[in-house]
């Protein structure tokens, strides 16, 4: 039963990381590299998703569309809702590891006649997308707990059954939430070893993805600074 | 000081002007930095520029393809005008080659892949193609055992002919050097210059900002003295060095000729 359950959190998790980063990544690189309303437009979505309380982002996603007579499924509504909002973390972990890049790499890469479309391709995503996989590390860890919360809605996650025994049998709810722990001490350290592999796997000599963190921080530093 | 060309001048000749840069400015904010810069190059010419900093030697080098956007003036290279309206940018910046200060090698690639990606990702050439003539300019400046290094695994002066040969892949009409030996260990500098003086005599066409006097006198046709934003004096090393027409030429290049030498 705790099994079935936890198949759902990971297809909201598998929904929502990707969701999360195929939005992101275009935020990012919007903010960056776009002309200033998109700019804007891009910054305004980061904001709005990082600044709304996830539970109000799932009742939006689960009750707004209703009203306009489209009904999701609480399993939709989740995926958008806590997919969106991880694109607004996520973009600012991208945003940091694309502005780490030195500037001397765009210039090389639009010296030879590439696009700025191609350098970006090419030459500053794979390496910002190095960059960025311990940021991401964390990010991951942090949304796979937050799949929890689409209980708010009513999706029949593993905290919903969890709490369905616990309120039935009170002698059983220790044990229960301790399980419920445990499953995820155990989904989250499975990913990042999972993670930590291919940062090993996409490892290069003298690309320092340990300290990476640091790169994005000046990264993000930079962008305050521009920004001013 | 004669110099062999091994290229078909004849049918285009040796008088071909490559580049020429008419009355070019540049300004950032309020400081004006190229008050109306003008010059040319013929083909197989090298020239070399020197000036104090902050004079818009680098700021006149990236204007020349446009990487940075002049305000004013006109640049050709030969009959394409790179100012003019609706030019595509990417091929003329295909056809010139741009060596930098500190190398800018792409950090997550081989030195093969470096040389490669322009032909391959440009050029668009099919793979084995591109290879071959990768591998050809990696052993042009002596680093073909190194084809599968990353930048990192390179000495400075090994990366800098890497980045020279990525430069050389792509057939360019003209190569533009900004100080491409200063960011080196003095020991270090020698291998790069002497790749340099070797294709200024193969007859490649070519515009060095750098202050290394030895190459200035080994390879230049030309030595042109900039400062404040203007062309302040041009003609061949050897008379600049004995008879400037200014003062300011000859107390500058004496100056870097006690900082760096006669030879180098
Ligand atoms: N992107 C920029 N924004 C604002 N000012 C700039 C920019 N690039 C260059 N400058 C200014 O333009 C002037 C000329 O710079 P440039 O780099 O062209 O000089 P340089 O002759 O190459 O000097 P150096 O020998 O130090 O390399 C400098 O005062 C510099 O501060
Ligand atoms: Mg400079």
């Amino acid at each position: 039963m705790f099994l079935q359950a936890t198949l759902i959190n990971l297809g909201l998790l598998a929904g929502l990381i990707i969701l999360g980063l195929v939005v992101g990544i275009p935020i990012a690189l919007l903010q960056v590299y776009g002309v200033r309303p998109l700019r804007w437009l891009a910054s305004a979505w980061e904001g709005f998703f990082r600044g709304v309380p996830a539970l109000v982002l799932l009742f939006l996603f689960f009750f707004g569309p209703a009203q306009f007579g489209v009904q999701l499924s609480a399993f939709t509504a989740a995926i958008l809702a806590l997919g969106f909002r991880s694109s607004g973390y996520q973009s600012q972990i991208f945003r940091g590891a694309i502005q780490s890049i030195p500037r001397g790499q765009m210039l090389a890469a639009r010296s030879m006649g590439m696009s700025r479309l191609q350098a970006i391709r090419y030459v500053v995503l794979p390496q910002a997308l190095r960059l960025a996989i311990p940021a991401w590390s964390n990010e991951f860890s942090s949304v796979i707990k937050d799949t929890t919360l689409a209980y708010a809605i009513g999706v029949n996650e593993v905290l919903r059954q969890v709490r369905y025994i616990a309120d039935r049998y009170y002698e059983l709810a220790m044990p229960a939430y301790l399980t419920v722990a445990l499953i995820f001490l155990v989904l989250t350290y499975g990913g990042n070893w999972l993670l930590g592999r291919l940062e090993r796997r996409w490892a290069l000599p003298g690309f320092p993805m340990r300290g990476a963190e640091e790169r994005i921080e000046r990264g993000r530093e930079i962008a305050a600074e521009a920004a001013r | 000081m004669e110099r062999e060309r091994d290229t078909d001048t004849s049918r285009r000749g040796p008088d071909e002007v490559v580049l020429r840069v008419e009355d070019l400015h540049k300004r950032y904010g309020r400081e004006e930095v190229l008050k109306g810069v003008s010059f040319e190059v013929r083909r197989g010419e090298t020239k070399v520029i020197v000036g104090p900093s902050g004079t818009g030697k680098s700021t006149l080098l990236r204007c020349i393809t446009r990487l940075t956007e002049p305000d004013r003036g006109r640049i050709w290279l030969g009959d394409v005008e790179v100012t003019g309206r609706g030019v595509d940018l990417n091929r003329v910046r295909a056809s010139v080659g741009f060596v930098f200060q500190d190398f800018n090698l792409f950090t997550h690639l081989t030195a093969l892949d470096n040389v490669r990606i322009g032909l391959l990702k440009v050029k668009k050439l099919p793979k084995d193609e591109a290879t071959e003539i990768a591998r050809k300019q990696l052993e042009h400046v002596g680093l073909a055992h190194k084809a599968d290094a990353y930048p990192a695994e390179l000495s400075g002066g090994q990366q800098q002919r890497v980045a020279i040969a990525r430069a050389l892949a792509m057939e360019p009409k003209l190569i533009l050097f900004d100080e491409p030996t200063s960011a080196l260990d003095p020991e270090l500098t020698g291998e790069v210059l002497d790749v340099m003086v070797a294709l200024a005599k193969e007859g490649m066409t070519m515009v060095v900002v750098s202050h290394e006097i030895g190459f200035a006198r080994a390879a230049a046709d030309e030595l042109i003295f900039m400062e404040g934003g203007v062309i302040v004096e041009q003609g061949p090393p050897d008379q600049l060095f004995r008879q400037p027409k200014y003062p300011r030429t000859a107390e500058f290049l004496r100056k870097i000729t006690a900082l760096y030498g006669e030879t180098g």
